[in-house]
C-alpha cells in the first residue's frame, strides 16, 4: 500500500477563523456535565432558608418538623451548624479577598443583613424532601430598624474613593462654570433599576470531603479565588481543596465571588460526613446572589453653538449592601469618550440592608452609558445636529480627563463603519418623523465603550512526539468559547493544525487561570500563552542543538512556526521530527504558577504593571450601535427592529465566538433598556419578582437581527493586540434604544427601563 | 413541596368520585398552574387526581351553529382548530397570546379557566395575603401594584385575573359544564368567577369536587368579526397589562352588535356592558368608541403603580374597534 504524501497543514489564518468551540457537540448532545451533575455515592441534597426580614436578629428557630420529615438527615441554622473562620477583609495585596461576597458568616451567626440571607439549611437523601424540610423551617426574628428605600437614602449619599481597580472621580477646569456659560445646554437627571443575575444555570455547588481534603464542583468564575476563600473559611490548606469547573452555564459576574450557597453546600458536607449538592432555585439565586446597583445619575453637558463640548458633568449615586459589595464604575467612561473642556466627575453611594451588590455585565458602563449617551443625543438634538456628527466632532485625540494617550483609538471608524452599514445618512432628522403603517419608527445611536484589562495567568504546555499538544490551565469556560479561542492562539503561535491542540481546563490542579471577569481572560490568557509559546519553540531548538538536527545549527530567531514545525527560508523540521530523533516523548514549558513565594512575586508584578501601564495609557474596547425601533402611537409599546454593531476589540481571535460575545451583550442590554427591574419592596427590602415571569429579560421574539462586525485591528499595546470582547457589547445599549424611542415619539425617558407606561 | 399522592382517572365518574371522596384531593389538568403553586407552597393537596386520559378533548359542533370543546383540550390546539379560527377568532388569538409553547401544549382549557393571580404577594409566603390566608391583610396594597387590577377591586384585594382565554370567553358568552357526584350542571362563564368582596379566598362558584367537563360556544354573528389585542411588557411570555377582546358588526355605519371584555385590568374576566350599552346602535365612529370606554372605565379605582392602565385601556379599546372597524378580524 502506498502512503499519500503528508497533507501540507494549513496554519494560516487560524487566528480569527470563525471555528465552531470545541465542546459544541459534547454540550448539545448534553455529555458535558455542571456543577450539580457529578454522581456520588451517597450524595446528600441540601436547600436554603432564607431571612423574610432585612435585618434583625434570630430569636427563635423551630426545626422539629423538618427534621421529623423521612428523608431529613440534619437541618443546620446557627444553633448547631460548625464553625467557620468569617470571610477575610478585601485587600489589594492579595485579589483573592475579592471572592468574599459579604462579610456575613452565614449560620455562624444569628444576625440578619438582608432579606434573602440564608438562616438554615436543609439537608436531606431526595432534593424534594431537601425543599420541604426547608419550607418546614419556623423562624422568629427580632427585627432592627433597617434602611432599604434607595430613593429615600439618596440624601445620605457619601462620596466614593478612587480606587486603582475601579477609578470613581476625576475634574479638570470648572466644569459648573462652563456648563453655566455654554451657548448650549443640557443638564438631565436619569435613573436606572437594580438588576438580577439571571444565567442559565442557576448557581449550583457539589462538595464532597475526605477527611480534611475538599472536593468542590462550582459553578464558578474565579476557580482559584474560590478554592482560597473556601481553605480559609474551612481551615484547611489550600492545597487541600480542589474546585472542579469545566463548564459554568453562564456566569456574567454573578459567578466572580463566592456566594452563600457554595460555602453552605461545603458546610453541610461536612457537618453531615456526605457528598452534598446544592443546586439554588431561581428564587434563591435572587435572594442570595447580588446584582447591579440601582443609580441617579446627573448629566449635564454645555457646548459652543457649533457643537464643541465645553463642560461634561457626569455624577452618579449607587448603592452596596451594609454587608458587603462591590463599587459600580458608572462614570467611568465619561472620563474617557468625549473631548471637553471642562470636566467633573463624581460617584456616591448609600448604604443600605439589601443584599450586597456584585459585578453585572459591565458593572458601572452599563448604566453609565444609558445616561451619558442619552444627554448627548439630547444635546445633539438641542444643537440641531446629527448624533454621530456630534460624537465625531468631540472626538478626543488623548484621553480628556487627564491626557494620556490612548493605546489606541478607533471609535471614529466604528461610527463610521456603522452609520454606513446602518444607512443612517436615510435619517430624517426629526423624532416623529418616520412611520411604517401605524407604527411610529426611530433610529437611534449610541457608543459602546469598556476599559481593558489584564490580569496573571499561569499555564503548562505539552508538545508530544505525536504532534499533539495539551494546554493546560485552570481558565474558565462559561460558553463564551475560551477553550477554542486559545487553541486557536496556540495553533498559531507554534504553527500546528488546530486540530491537534487540546485545551485542559477548570480545574485548579492545573495551574490557576486568570477569573473570568472583567473582560480579560481571552487577554490575561493570551499573554501568557504567547510567552509559553515562545518558550516552548526555545526548547524544542535547544532540543534540535542537542540531538544533532539541522534546526539546531540556525539561530531561532531566523525560524518561523509553521506546517508543524520550526521552519527558515532554506527549510526546517518538523516538531514531529524533532522529538522523535531526540527520542523524547515530550517537551514540556510552563508560565506563572510555582511556588507562595512565586504568586505572591507575579501579583506585585501584576500590580505594578498594572499602576505603570495605567499612568501611560488609556486601553478599552468600543464600538458604535446603531438601532431602530418601532413604537405603537396607541399603546407605547416598543419594538425594536433592527440593529447594527460595529466594535473595536482588537484582535479577533475567533469571529464566531467573538460576534457570540458581543451578540449576548447586545440582548442582555435590550433587557437592561425595555424589561429587567428588580423589584425591591421599598418597606420591607424583599425581592417582590424573584422569578422569570415577571422579572423580564428580553425573549426571542424581542430581539431583531443583530448584524455585529470588528474593526479587527490589533491593540499594538496589547499581547496578541487583544482587547476584551464580554462586556463592551452591553455598553451603550440602553442609551441606542432610548434615542431611537425618543427619534420615534419625541419623548426621552430618563427611568430604565422604557416600558410602555412611561410612553402614554 | 410535601409528599401527596397521585391517581390517574380514566372516566368521569370515577374522577369526580375520587375528588369527592377526599376532602384534600385535586384535579390535575396539565398541572402548568396547580404544580407552580404547589412548589411555591400556596397550595397543598393530599392526592392529585389527575384527569388529562379523560375523554373531554374533541371540539364538537352544536346543533345551533355553536361549539362544545371538551375540558382537557390543549390550549395549542383550542388556539389551532380550524372552527375556532374561523368563527371565533378572538379566542383563537387570545390563546395563542397566552404563555409560550411549551406551556400552551401542556395546558387545558379546564385548568386555564381555574388558573390563580399572579400577584406577587399571593405567591410569596413571606407576605400578608388575604386571598392565600384570608383576613391576613393585602400585601399589594401599598406595594408594587403595576400588574393589578383597576375595575372590581374591592379594599381586601386588587389581584388581577390572569387568563387570556377567559377574556375571550367572556365576549363569547361562553357556559361552563360541571360535573359532580350530584349531577351536571351549566355555569354561563361570566358568573362562574366571583368578585373579592371581602371574601377573595373564594375565587369561583364552583364546589372543590366539581369538575369542568366542557365550555360551549352559542353561535352568534358577532364572534366572527372579532380579535383580541393583549398589550405587554415584551413581545411574547408576558401577562397583559390591557387586554380587549371585541367583536363588531356594523351596518350603514352604525354598530349593529358588540361584544367587548377586558383583561389585564379586572379581577375577573371582564365583560364591558357599559360600553356595550353605550356602543350598540351608535355610529361606529372613534368618538362612539372613546365613549363607551370611559363609559366602561368610569368606575375604575387605581393605586399608585397602576394608573396608567385606565389611558391604556381606553387607547386599547378605541384602537382595537377600529381595526375592527377598519379591517375586521385578520390577526
Ligand atoms: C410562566 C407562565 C406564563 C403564563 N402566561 C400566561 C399568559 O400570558 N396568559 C394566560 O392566560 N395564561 C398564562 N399562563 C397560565 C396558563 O395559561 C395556565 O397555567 C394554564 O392554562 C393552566 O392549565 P392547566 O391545565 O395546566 O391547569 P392546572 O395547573 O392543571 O390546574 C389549574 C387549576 O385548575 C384546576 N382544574 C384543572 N382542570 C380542571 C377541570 N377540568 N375541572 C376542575 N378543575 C380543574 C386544578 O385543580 C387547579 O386548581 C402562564 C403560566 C406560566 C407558568
Ligand atoms: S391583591 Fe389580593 S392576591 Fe394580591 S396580596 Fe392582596 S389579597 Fe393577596
Amino acid at each position: 500500500m502506498t502512503q499519500a504524501p503528508p497533507a501540507a497543514v494549513d496554519t494560516a489564518g487560524v487566528l480569527g477563523r470563525p471555528v465552531d468551540r470545541v465542546d459544541g457537540t459534547a454540550k448539545t448532545s448534553g455529555a458535558v456535565r455542571f456543577s450539580t451533575d457529578y454522581p456520588y455515592p451517597d450524595l446528600a441534597h441540601a436547600a436554603l432558608v432564607c431571612a423574610t426580614v432585612a435585618r434583625g436578629r434570630i430569636i427563635s428557630i423551630d426545626t422539629a418538623a423538618a427534621t421529623a420529615l423521612p428523608g431529613v438527615l440534619a437541618v443546620l441554622t446557627h444553633e448547631n451548624a460548625p464553625t467557620m473562620n468569617p470571610p477575610r477583609a478585601v485587600t489589594l495585596l492579595d485579589l483573592s479577598t475579592m471572592a468574599a461576597s459579604s462579610t456575613v458568616n452565614v449560620l455562624n451567626t444569628d444576625e440578619v443583613h438582608w432579606d434573602g440571607q440564608p438562616v438554615a439549611v436543609a439537608v436531606a437523601t431526595s432534593p424534594e424532601a431537601a425543599a420541604e424540610a426547608a419550607a418546614l423551617v419556623r423562624v422568629d426574628y427580632q427585627a432592627s430598624p433597617s434602611a432599604v428605600d434607595f430613593d429615600a437614602a439618596l440624601p445620605d449619599a457619601v462620596e466614593q474613593k478612587n480606587s486603582m481597580l475601579a477609578p470613581a472621580g476625576g475634574s479638570k477646569g470648572d466644569a459648573e462654570r462652563a456648563l453655566a456659560e455654554a451657548a448650549v445646554s443640557v443638564d438631565l437627571r436619569f435613573t436606572t433599576p437594580g438588576h438580577n443575575h439571571n444565567a442559565l444555570e442557576p448557581h449550583g455547588t457539589t462538595a464532597a470531603w475526605v477527611g480534611d481534603e475538599l472536593t468542590v464542583h462550582d459553578g464558578t468564575q474565579s476557580i482559584e479565588w474560590t478554592r482560597r476563600h473556601l481553605a480559609h473559611r474551612f481551615g484547611v490548606p489550600v492545597s487541600n481543596v480542589r474546585v472542579i469547573a469545566p463548564f459554568v452555564g453562564g456566569g456574567f459576574g454573578g459567578k466572580a465571588r463566592v456566594w452563600p450557597g457554595t460555602v453552605l453546600a461545603v458546610l453541610a458536607a461536612r457537618a453531615t460526613g456526605r457528598p452534598v449538592r446544592l443546586l439554588l432555585t431561581r428564587e434563591a439565586v435572587y435572594r442570595t446572589v447580588g446584582g447591579r446597583t440601582p443609580s441617579v445619575q446627573r448629566v449635564a453637558l454645555g457646548a459652543t453653538a457649533s457643537g464643541r463640548l465645553t463642560a461634561l458633568v457626569h455624577t452618579s449615586t449607587t448603592l452596596t449592601g451594609r454587608a458587603g459589595g462591590s463599587p459600580e464604575q458608572v462614570v467611568s467612561q465619561s472620563r474617557h469618550l468625549y473631548a471637553a473642556k471642562h470636566m467633573l466627575l463624581r460617584q456616591s453611594q448609600v448604604t443600605l440592608d439589601l443584599l450586597p451588590n456584585t459585578s453585572m455585565r459591565a458593572p458601572g458602563e452599563a448604566i453609565g452609558t444609558y445616561a451619558l449617551e442619552a444627554a448627548i443625543d439630547e444635546l445633539a438634538h438641542r444643537l440641531d445636529l446629527d448624533p454621530v456628527e456630534l460624537r465625531l466632532r468631540n472626538e478626543p485625540e488623548r484621553d480628556p480627563l487627564d491626557g494620556k494617550r490612548f493605546s489606541h483609538r478607533r471609535l471614529r471608524a466604528a461610527l463610521e463603519v456603522g452609520a454606513a452599514r446602518f444607512g443612517w445618512a436615510g435619517r430624517s432628522p426629526d423624532p416623529r418623523s418616520m412611520r411604517d403603517g401605524r407604527w411610529l419608527v426611530g433610529w437611534g445611536v449610541a457608543a459602546a465603550y469598556h476599559p481593558s484589562w489584564q490580569l496573571p495567568a499561569a499555564l503548562t504546555l505539552r508538545l508530544s512526539a505525536d504532534g499533539s499538544v495539551v494546554l493546560r490551565s485552570a481558565l474558565h469556560e462559561m460558553g463564551m468559547g475560551t477553550a477554542t479561542a486559545q487553541a486557536q492562539i496556540v495553533a498559531h503561535e507554534l504553527g500546528v493544525p488546530f486540530e491537534s491542540v487540546r485545551v485542559e481546563h477548570g480545574d485548579s490542579a492545573l495551574p490557576s487561570g486568570p477569573p473570568a471577569g472583567g473582560s480579560a481572560q481571552t487577554a490575561s490568557l493570551a499573554a501568557a500563552v504567547l510567552s509559553v509559546c515562545a518558550e516552548l519553540r526555545g526548547a524544542v531548538h535547544a532540543l534540535a542543538r542537542r540531538s544533532g538536527s539541522p534546526l539546531g545549527r540556525r539561530p531561532l530567531a531566523g525560524l518561523a512556526a509553521r506546517d508543524g514545525g520550526l521552519f527558515g527560508p532554506d527549510g526546517g523540521e518538523t516538531y514531529v521530527e524533532v522529538l522523535t530523533r531526540a527520542g523524547r516523548a515530550h517537551l514540556d514549558a510552563s508560565v506563572g504558577g510555582g511556588s507562595r513565594l512565586r504568586r505572591f512575586a507575579d501579583q506585585a508584578r501584576f500590580m505594578t504593571r498594572l499602576a505603570l501601564d495605567g499612568r501611560r495609557w488609556v486601553r478599552a474596547a468600543s464600538g458604535a450601535h446603531f438601532c431602530e425601533v418601532r413604537v405603537d402611537p396607541d399603546t407605547g409599546e416598543v419594538r425594536v427592529s433592527r440593529w447594527v454593531g460595529v466594535f473595536d476589540i482588537g484582535t479577533v481571535v475567533n469571529a464566531k465566538t467573538a460576534a457570540s460575545q458581543l451578540r449576548g451583550g447586545i440582548v442582555m442590554g435590550l433587557g437592561l433598556a425595555l424589561g429587567e427591574h428588580t423589584l425591591v419592596d421599598p418597606r420591607t427590602g424583599r425581592i417582590m419578582n424573584a422569578n422569570l415571569s415577571e422579572y423580564h429579560v428580553p425573549v426571542h421574539a424581542d430581539v431583531p437581527e443583530l448584524d455585529v462586525s470588528f474593526l479587527d485591528d490589533p491593540d499594538p499595546t496589547m499581547p496578541l493586540g487583544v482587547l476584551g470582547a464580554g462586556e463592551v457589547g452591553i455598553t451603550g445599549v440602553g442609551g441606542a434604544v432610548a434615542n431611537a424611542v425618543f427619534h420615534a415619539t419625541g419623548r426621552r425617558v430618563y427611568d430604565l427601563p422604557i416600558t410602555l407606561d412611561k410612553l402614554l | 413541596m410535601k409528599d401527596f399522592g397521585y391517581r390517574v382517572a380514566v372516566d368521569v365518574a370515577g374522577a369526580v368520585a375520587a375528588v369527592a371522596a377526599e376532602p384534600g384531593a385535586r384535579f390535575l389538568g396539565g398541572g402548568t398552574n396547580l404544580v407552580d403553586l404547589m412548589r411555591s407552597g400556596v397550595e397543598h393537596p393530599d392526592t392529585l387526581v389527575d384527569i388529562t386520559r379523560l375523554p373531554l378533548d374533541a371540539v364538537d359542533e352544536l346543533p345551533d351553529g355553536g361549539l362544545r370543546i371538551g375540558a382537557l383540550v390543549r390550549n395549542s390546539d383550542l388556539a389551532a382548530h380550524p372552527a375556532v379560527r374561523r368563527r371565533y377568532p378572538v379566542l383563537a388569538q387570545a390563546v395563542l397570546s397566552g404563555a409560550s409553547g411549551q406551556l400552551r401544549n401542556m395546558a387545558t382549557v379546564g385548568g386555564n379557566l381555574l388558573q390563580r393571580t399572579r400577584c406577587a404577594y399571593f405567591y410569596d409566603q413571606a407576605t400578608a395575603c388575604n386571598r392565600r390566608e384570608p383576613g391576613s391583610g393585602c400585601g399589594a396594597i401599598g406595594g408594587f401594584t403595576r400588574t393589578h387590577a383597576i375595575l372590581g377591586t374591592s379594599p381586601s384585594c386588587l389581584a388581577t385575573h390572569p387568563s387570556d382565554m377567559c377574556v375571550a370567553l367572556a365576549a363569547l358568552d361562553a357556559v361552563v359544564e360541571v360535573e359532580s357526584v350530584r349531577g351536571t350542571r351549566r355555569v354561563p362563564l361570566l358568573d362562574l368567577h366571583r368578585l373579592p368582596g371581602d371574601t377573595p379566598h373564594q375565587e369561583t362558584v364552583l364546589e372543590p369536587d366539581e369538575l369542568v367537563t366542557a365550555v360551549e360556544l352559542p353561535a352568534a354573528e358577532v364572534a366572527a368579526v372579532s380579535r383580541y389585542r393583549k398589550v405587554r411588557d415584551r413581545a411574547s411570555y408576558a401577562f397583559a397589562l390591557v387586554s380587549v377582546a371585541a367583536g363588531l358588526v356594523v351596518r350603514d355605519g352604525a354598530v349593529v352588535a358588540v361584544r367587548l371584555a377586558l383583561g389585564g385590568v379586572a379581577t375577573k374576566p371582564w365583560r364591558a356592558v357599559e360600553a356595550e350599552r353605550v356602543l350598540t346602535g351608535a355610529p361606529a365612529t372613534e368618538d362612539s368608541f372613546r365613549a363607551a370606554a370611559d363609559a366602561e372605565l368610569a368606575t375604575a379605582v387605581v393605586q399608585e403603580d397602576n394608573g396608567f392602565k385606565v389611558e391604556l385601556a381606553r387607547r386599547t379599546i378605541v384602537a382595537t374597534l377600529h381595526r375592527l372597524a377598519t379591517e375586521g378580524s385578520a390577526a
